[in-house]
């Protein structure tokens, strides 16, 4: 039976931006902004996105608590949190431009915390040289999200809430609309668009223990995969050390770093403050190496190093796990976080209130007096769409994205407060690049109404069967298998893990979800299982060929860094029969100037002039 | 100025004072009393159960907790205390112990000397009850200064912003309590009413008279800590009588004090010493604004225990003052 | 673990009715936690809304055992085994379906009021404002757009008069750009005649329900009242900034 595509609810936009969180908010007031007409779809309500969750901060290189710090020393450590496996071009652009975009939120009419002389604040945070983190309290996400969504929603954008985009078509190559359905009513949507914007953050929830909601199953990624971009580092998935491990409804959810950055230390079960014995050797220069050292710089001695608490996220993870295997674990398997001895309550009511409710609420701890349990909790997907990194287009004409579900800006690791700078900044490069793309286009796009059916009947399919499998308890099984593509990894997991994908597929087509398509989670569920199927495959084959241990990715069977896999790149994406191919591409030679910047000496960047 | 004028300019203020007070004191009972009349003629025919399975109309709630204990309780407390001032108002006799004045009759203007447990005519601004004043005073009710005073702390406690939110919960069960269905507005309005729910740009406009009462509510705390200080000297001749202490002193030094922590904690006092201001920062003067708007909002945040002590303890202090006039309770003190 | 019994209302924009389930609770868990193991375990097609179960992205509002409060934030140990616990969508918003309500109406609003207009910077080119400055505007800041205050305030809940009160919510909206030491825009006319803040009675429910307890009545909108009065209410202020404004332009408080 076909359909005539008249029938179905269509929308014409010049562009389209598929996600609002802090990436697709920047993204559509940029487009708006350059003329262009611009919708906006997300699967929540406004303001919802997973952009709230982040805590600590944004980092740009205000200088406002420390002089001597510009966008040099931030782009530094940025490819050193990221293992030189960043993309050169997105590290320099995110570490030139984070401040102006920062600033211009301000103006926007959001209210970071304050300096004494009256400046926008900014915290200390892991691998991060100088206190860069732009902050309000521990809420900086909603902060920025709030500020973008009612700056927002007085330049126009039209906003399409709570539906789903499913299906990116093409016309001759060039993207020419969207396929989604409204989540309340079931019913399909078409939107006519010249560019889409990708913004739909990460794919957290193909693990059992993450802080992600449900909405990141990385319809994004998979979308842009099945029009033909590429996925980039996909191996590299960021497990925040801590998260919250107890109660067991809770695990996973998130702890901000600015619990260390304000002065927490970690400790095991022998009351050791245990990271003091992981600084790796990289590191040692800039980290402080006795309590006593550490404490002068938490009172501001501006010659002391850092804590060893604010190491990169991948090794605290890290050592969390290996206290925790050598039997000085926490009660429920973790480390403890301690602020309450550190500082008195009210300034931990102060600076953290969103940790103290949440810790009150939730598990019942008193954080002004009582150890958090935490433990590593999957968080970020460094990996994702490959984009060029001036004009965030994909290798799909048209196609654009950014924010989390992109890859290559922050490489092996992201360092934390980078992704809400990455946001902004990768948000305006879109709207630009979009507008660019647009304006040069000479002939109307075309939707093949062929295409239009097929992306309905896959959908409708779990509606239509006549039972199958349960959507929820698919997802389970799909989280059990990545159970073996955690934080350390082996062949032999990776192997198992695959093989299990391939083994799960005829359950994924089968799958089944009772009731009418009006508002219905169960179908829902069902539609964003291929997403995560695909994004699970993804990582699994990327870790699988990744024959080291680098940021994020941690191999046992092949510990430690090698030098030949710092110069490589694993692509993905799918041929033409529809399996996923893998390939190892070479990385470009870095410019002479950001070479010298990365690898040059802290003392020749301080103090340099601000760009 | 000769006594005539300094009379005249008296009476002039405390009219306006009574009047605005005692016309929200009317309007309220007015409405009060239209409410209970019209909730129990109107059947409730309105009661339908809407979507998401609740009940619209008059108490309809899902909650199943006590939730009905608060506006009955801070209802039915602050009933007693208007039932104790308007009993108490009514005696007009045995206001005065010895030195102490009791709260709800000071400033004492004019004195009844006939009657038992009056002040001194020295304490009476304006002397003997005048004749003319007799005259026109109603016959039932007894000659007592309190009526000349009662409104002006009623004015502001009955435009204050916390008894504002506890008597539309109890009296006007506007809602009753929250997601308890509030009375509807065509009742309010009458049964065959269209009228809607207008909050408090209707008929309750006057609300926004309440930093006015605010200042005279301020004055009154000057009066009241006078009061305090002659309650040390014996038989409340100032520097003339022998200074001492008795329980009774205390209760009247209290008094003020208590009513201070109300009355600086009013939310129009917050506005008036910083809160309309948008920046706190700068010079000494917005630094001095800043510091006192932080104490204030220190006191704002306590206005409803504030609020009920300061009550509570006026109408203790009246009781006490009467209880030693009336030879009930011996009062110890060092004279 | 022990076995409770949960009434949900389940329906939509035409009828519905309350289910019973009985299911399993372990330690621990929220509201949030039972109705998603109902969801697959026993009602696949149950709607609710639902996104970072902490508490910070306000999208779990519901009434329960008639509180309007979030369910992720609502533990079970708060309820005894014996009780019945009974689920419900929002009142003051149309139902969708089962546990989620139309809240558009709540977007409209919001672009009812002014944007921010920052006045100008200072001669360096940038914006200066204290931390005792921001405090206050920090506060109705974290406001994380549940609606719970929407929901439980009677001017809307009861009386309807959405043609007149724009809510709680966007009174804290409203207060926080007003009070905002950068901002140059003019609200107040706005604050009494489009966004009603004579309909509030300020029996404080918005406050009661925040789950970010935000002290929404006493710390934004008695505040904007009294701002409104100072503007259309006090004839002294009123005299005195006509005097004053005979003898010079800025007559802005």
């Amino acid at each position: 039976m076909n359909m005539d595509i008249s029938e179905i609810q269509t929308f014409d936009h010049d562009v389209v931006v598929i996600g609002a969180g802090g990436a697709g908010l920047r993204a559509a007031i940029e487009c708006s902004a350059q003329g262009l007409n611009t919708g906006m779809i997300c699967k929540s309500l406004l303001g919802k996105a997973h952009t709230v969750m982040a805590e600590g901060g944004a980092a740009a290189s205000l200088g406002h608590t420390d002089e001597r710090d510009n966008w040099k020393v931030h782009f530094r450590d940025t490819m050193r949190g990221g293992k030189f496996l960043n993309q050169w071009r997105m590290a320099e652009l995110h570490a030139q431009h984070a401040a102006d975009r920062i600033r211009e939120l301000e103006e926007w009419g959001a209210v970071f915390d304050r300096t004494s002389d009256g400046y926008i604040n900014q915290r200390p945070f892991g691998g991060h040289r100088y206190p860069r983190l732009a902050h309000t309290g521990d809420r900086t996400g909603l902060e920025i999200i709030r500020t973008l969504q009612d700056y927002g929603i007085h330049q126009g954008i039209h906003v399409h809430q709570e539906c789903t985009a499913l299906k990116l078509l093409k016309d001759s190559g060039k993207i020419s609309g969207v396929f989604g359905y409204w989540r309340d009513t079931g019913r399909f949507v078409l939107f006519r668009t010249k560019a889409v914007i990708m913004a739909t953050g990460g794919a957290g929830k193909i693990w059992r223990v993450t802080s992600n909601s449900w909405e990141y199953t990385g319809d994004g990624m998979e979308m842009a995969y099945s029009a033909g971009a590429e996925l980039i580092d996909m191996e590299f998935a960021q497990f925040h050390p801590t998260g919250m491990i107890w109660p067991l409804s809770v695990r996973g959810i998130l702890v901000t770093e600015g619990v260390r950055g304000e002065g927490g230390i970690l400790l095991n079960s022998n009351n050791e403050r245990f990271m003091f014995n992981y600084t790796p050797d990289r590191f040692k220069e800039e980290t402080a190496d006795s309590p006593e050292e550490a404490q002068r710089w938490l009172d501001g001695d501006a010659s002391a190093r850092r804590p060893p608490e604010l190491l990169t996220r991948d090794v605290v993870a890290k050592s969390i796990m290996k206290e925790v295997e050598a039997g000085r674990g926490s009660a429920h398997g973790g480390a403890y976080l301690d602020i309450a001895s550190r500082r008195d309550g009210e300034y931990i009511k102060r600076k953290l209130p969103s940790m103290y409710h949440q810790f009150k609420e939730l598990a019942e701890v008193d954080i002004t007096n009582e150890r958090m349990e935490v433990g590593p909790t999957l968080h970020y997907m460094m990996g994702g769409i490959a984009v060029d990194g001036d004009t965030q287009m994909t290798a799909v004409p048209g196609l654009f994205a950014c924010g989390e579900c992109t890859g290559g800006m922050h490489g092996a690791n992201r360092l934390g407060g980078n992704s809400l700078s990455d946001l902004l900044v990768f948000g305006w490069l879109a709207g630009k690049g979009a507008k660019d793309y647009v304006s040069q286009l000479s002939r109307p796009l075309q939707i093949d109404p062929e295409h239009v059916e097929e992306a309905r009947r896959e959908a409708v399919g779990p509606l239509n069967q006549e039972g199958g499998e349960n959507p929820y308890l698919l997802h389970e099984e799909l989280q059990n298998i990545m159970n073996d593509v955690n934080i350390v990894r082996t062949a032999a997991g990776l192997q198992r893990a695959i093989e299990s994908l391939q083994e799960l597929k005829p359950k994924l087509a089968n799958i089944y979800a009772a009731g009418s398509s009006q508002y219905n989670p169960g179908w829902n569920q069902a539609l964003s299982m291929r997403p995560m199927f695909v994004v699970a495959e993804a990582v699994a084959r990327a870790a699988l060929i990744r024959e080291e241990s680098r940021g994020a990715h941690t191999r046992l069977d092949f510990e430690g860094e090698r030098e030949e896999w710092g110069n490589i790149n694993i692509m993905i994406c799918q041929n033409a029969d529809g399996s996923m191919d893998t390939r190892k591409v070479d990385r470009n030679a870095p410019p002479d100037h950001l070479a010298e910047i990365a690898y040059s000496n802290l003392e020749d960047l301080e103090g340099g002039v601000h760009v | 100025m000769d006594n005539t004028q300094i009379f005249i300019i008296a009476v002039v203020v405390i009219a306006v004072f009574t009047i605005g007070g005692g016309v929200a004191l009317a309007i309220s009972l007015y409405q009060a009393n239209r409410l209970i009349i019209e909730t129990v003629s109107v059947p409730r025919s309105d009661i339908v159960q809407d979507h998401g399975g609740h009940v619209s109309g008059l108490g309809e709630t899902t909650r199943a907790d006590k939730w009905w204990i608060e506006p009955l309780w801070t209802g039915f407390g602050f009933l007693c205390f208007v039932a104790y001032a308007n009993w108490a108002g009514f005696q007009g006799e045995h206001y005065w112990h010895g030195s102490y004045l009791s709260p709800f009759y000071s400033p004492v203007l004019f004195v009844d000397l006939s009657r038992v447990g009056a002040a001194p005519l020295e304490h009476a601004w304006f002397g003997i009850w005048p004749d003319w004043i007799r005259q026109i005073w109603p016959p039932f009710f007894p000659t007592s200064p309190a009526w000349l005073i009662l409104a002006g702390p009623l004015a502001f406690r009955l435009t204050c912003y916390y008894y504002r939110k506890f008597y539309y919960r109890s009296y006007f069960l506007s809602p009753p309590g929250c997601a308890v269905g509030a009375m509807p507005s065509n009742i309010v309005a009458g049964p065959t009413g269209t009228k809607q729910y207008k909050g408090e740009t209707g008929l309750f406009i006057f609300q926004n008279i309440h930093r006015y009462t605010w200042y005279l509510a301020v004055v009154y705390i000057g009066i009241l800590s006078w009061d305090a200080f002659i309650s040390l000297w014996e038989g409340g001749e100032v520097f003339h009588g022998r200074i001492g202490i008795g329980v009774g002193s205390f209760v009247l030094f209290l008094n003020p004090l208590l009513l201070a922590t109300y009355t600086f904690g009013c939310h129009s006092c917050r506005h008036l010493v910083g809160g309309r201001k948008n920046s706190f920062s700068g010079k000494i003067g917005a630094r001095i604004r800043f510091s006192l708007w932080k104490k204030v909002t220190w006191l704002n945040q306590r206005h409803m225990l504030f609020a009920w002590l300061s009550m509570i303890w006026v109408g203790f202090s009246d009781f006490y003052v009467r209880m030693c006039s009336m030879g009930i309770i011996n009062d110890i003190n060092t004279w | 673990m022990s076995e409770y019994t949960f009434r949900i209302w389940r329906g939509d924009s035409d009828s519905g009715e309350f289910v019973d389930y009985k299911t399993e609770v372990d330690d621990g868990m929220v509201v949030l936690d039972v109705l998603h193991r109902i969801q697959a375990q026993q009602a696949g097609d149950m709607a609710l809304r639902w996104n970072c179960k902490a508490g910070k992205c306000g999208s779990c509002g519901m009434e329960v055992n008639g509180k309007p409060q979030l369910a992720c934030m609502t533990r079970m140990n708060t309820y005894l085994e014996e009780d019945v616990i009974t689920v419900q969508p929002l009142k003051t918003f149309p139902v969708i379906k089962d546990l989620v309500c139309d809240v558009s109406w709540n977007y409209e609003q919001n672009l009812k009021i002014k944007p921010f207009k920052p006045g100008p910077t200072d001669p360096d080119g940038r914006y200066r404002m204290s931390q005792e400055d921001v405090d206050r505007v920090q506060e109705f800041r974290k406001c994380i757009e549940c609606y719970l205050c929407q929901d439980v305030c009677h001017v809307l809940r009861d009386h309807n008069r959405k043609d007149v009160f724009v809510g709680p919510r966007f009174m804290i909206r409203a207060a926080g750009l007003d009070m905002h030491p950068l901002d140059v825009e003019d609200r107040i006319p706005d604050i009494r005649d489009e966004f009603g803040s004579g309909y509030c009675n300020i029996t404080r429910c918005c406050t009661d329900v925040c789950p970010e307890n935000i002290t929404i009545t006493d710390n934004a909108i008695i505040p904007l009242k009294e701002r409104v009065a100072d503007r259309y209410y006090d004839p002294i202020i009123w005299l005195s900034s006509k005097v004053s404004g005979l003898f010079q332009n800025d007559s802005k408080i």
